[in-house]
């Protein structure tokens, strides 16, 4: 055939569909910005009972409760169709992820299928934030023995 | 028997499609070609039925499948002398528990969503060799087995590219018979070579697939000494909207115009309003298209030859993940009209 | 006008990643575990604090929030019991949002079941 994987490539650029990114970033500002938004009413309100450190871990923990029941009757999933990075990016992704595989694969067995795989999309965000928190820890030790 | 040109199987006294089904989802019932099926599932996960795995219902969907091709040939299970058949699950375990509940004889086939056609090239080879008096060849795809498998959880939100293509929940089934019994006959069946352009974008399926496409039409038309204008039409499997646009570049290219070409991705949904992106895709959706519009057009005369062209993309997760590009296959089943047809 | 900027600041870090995922070849999950290293990268370097004070939740609730959480942790946790807190900082301080998430996610599975989105 007259083709080669240089030419076909180029070929293949040219002819997929860009994503349309005016309208995707519309949703994912709009989503995006709405869940920080109620993120951000649910932090005031628990900032009259509590302390900060203490009203934002409730906020993300109301989130996370929130995310994981709007994914039980697929709500999430349909919001994300269309929001994208704008249901991605928020903490309430992660816990779609979570619930979804626990979910999904929950027919594998609880151990087996649920418990082993429920981090398997959100594995290795816990994986290389503790990595690098941990590295900056280490760092941070060394800088003020040495101040 | 038959003729062995190139890669292409002639066959002189054609074997034929007796019989065949197809069955589609919820989508797929909500699609073109709705009021074609055999049978729309609207529940394919077959809960009332008390089934509790995307595995077992893709099974149950081709064993619908299978009950009304053989109710429509006249045949009982047991009737069956072999039966092809394959899925896109991993050890093709949806087909092996349709052959554990049906019983008869039993090779299992993996060519991806180029199994429908591999199957009939198969089936038609051991029917016109003798080898085979009642062959059933099918498979199927589910979105939802096929989801987890290579992609996420099903309730996981993400957002689909443009070029990606939905797996079809459906399935189709074809009861081949030696020449002489009543059916579409196979005219020559040509066995693909697998294809590789380095294309490594899982989104983008129709483009991994469409080199082997072309490659398996050339490889059809030198050896049967035809060209596209010889067909009423040329049908890929599921390159979907972005595949068949560059399928008609390259063969251009090859000094070859593509202007009665139909794509199963492009057929089995109505892309502007079902949001399935480029089109479908999966092992079911070509199966489903075949028995629900192509071979009904031939069985009635309004088509008179058509070169039915399945295509498959062949990676596994695991070779994704690794960095691998995407083998691509293709094979072409050449299908005419029954002789009463042929000449009114 | 601590809500606008939760709302715009939130919405522009999702645009952000949107068009990552638009632009590059990058998968959700590269980009997510990148926002994570991202937040903590920004945290420890001191660009994030300010962001947080300003926006809040528009800051928090973003995963580069939670790589800024566990930054802070670890550097409160160094602060207090040495280096050992290098080890136990990050998901001390993590550790609400993570047990939520798999308690909410099993309690998820325990009463509904995957379903078909067609």
């Amino acid at each position: 055939m007259k083709l080669d994987p240089k030419r076909y490539d180029r070929m293949v650029r040219l002819f997929s569909p860009p994503s349309r990114l005016g309208a995707d970033c519309l949703w994912a500002f709009l989503v995006g910005g709405g869940i920080c938004l109620l993120g951000e009413v649910l932090r005031c309100r628990y900032l009259r009972i509590a302390p900060a450190e203490t009203a934002g871990a409730l906020t993300s923990i109301t989130l996370i409760g929130l995310a994981a029941a709007a994914t039980l009757p697929g709500w999430y999933q349909k919001l994300a169709a269309h929001a994208g990075a704008g249901t991605l990016v928020p903490i309430t992704g992660f816990s779609n992820s979570v619930a979804s595989a626990a979910m999904e694969f929950k027919s594998e067995g609880w151990v087996t299928g649920a418990g082993a795989q429920i981090f398997s999309i959100a594995g290795p965000v816990i994986t290389y934030g503790t990595l690098a928190s941990w590295v900056w820890g280490v760092l941070y030790w060394v800088m003020n023995r040495g101040g | 028997m038959s003729i062995r040109r190139r890669d292409t199987l002639l066959f002189p006294d054609p074997p034929v499609i007796a019989a065949w089904a197809a069955v589609g989802g919820k989508k797929e019932g909500e699609g073109p070609l709705a009021s074609a099926f055999d049978e729309r599932i609207p529940d394919a996960g077959f809960a009332a039925e008390g089934c509790r795995s995307w595995e077992q219902a893709e099974s149950l969907l081709q064993q619908r499948c299978i009950r009304r091709c053989l109710r429509k040939a006249g045949l009982r299970p047991q009737d069956v002398t072999l039966a092809f058949a394959g899925d896109l699950q991993a050890q093709c375990a949806a087909s092996n528990y349709t052959l554990r509940a049906l019983g008869v004889p039993f090779a299992g086939v993996y060519g991806a969503c180029s199994t429908m056609a591999e199957t009939l090239c198969l089936g038609a080879a051991f029917a016109a060799a003798g080898y085979s008096e009642r062959t059933l060849a099918f498979t199927s795809s589910h979105f939802c087995a096929a989801e987890r498998q290579f992609r996420t959880p099903l309730l996981y939100g993400g957002k689909r590219t443009p070029t990606a293509q939905w797996t079809a929940t459906a399935a189709g089934a074809c009861l081949l018979r030696p020449a002489g019994s009543a059916g579409v006959p196979v005219a020559a069946v040509t066995f693909g070579r697998v294809q590789d352009y380095a294309v490594r974008d899982i989104n983008n399926m129709g483009a991994a697939m469409m080199p082997a496409a072309a490659a398996t039409l050339l490889a059809h038309f030198g050896a049967c000494g035809s060209g596209p204008e010889d067909y009423d039409a040329v049908i890929t499997g599921d390159l979907g909207a972005v595949g068949s646009e560059l399928l008609y570049t390259q063969l251009r290219r090859e000094g070859c115009e593509l202007a009665n070409h139909l794509d199963c991705g492009c057929l089995l949904y109505d892309r502007d309003e079902q949001p399935v992106q480029a089109g479908g895709s999966g092992a079911g959706c070509s199966a489903a298209v075949l028995g629900a519009y192509i071979l009904p057009q031939l069985q009635s005369g309004r088509w008179r030859r058509v070169l039915f062209v399945a295509t498959g993309a062949l990676m596994s997760r695991a070779t994704i993940l690794q960095g691998e590009s995407i083998p691509g296959i293709a094979h072409a089943v050449e299908l005419i009209a029954p002789k009463g047809e042929r000449e009114g | 006008m601590n809500y606008l900027w939760a709302f715009v600041v939130g919405g522009a870090l999702c645009v952000a990643g949107q068009l990552l995922v638009d632009l590059t070849s990058l998968t959700p999950a590269r980009i997510l575990t990148g926002y994570v290293v991202a937040g903590v990268v920004l945290s420890a370097t001191g660009l994030y604090g300010p962001l947080a004070e300003l926006a809040g939740a528009g800051a928090s609730v973003p995963l580069l929030g939670f790589g800024h959480l566990l930054a802070q942790g670890v550097q409160k946790a160094v602060a207090e019991q040495g280096l050992l807190g290098a080890f136990t900082g990050g998901l001390t301080a993590a550790s609400g949002g993570i047990a939520a998430s798999l308690v909410f996610g099993v309690l998820a599975a325990l009463f509904g079941k995957s379903r078909d989105q067609s």
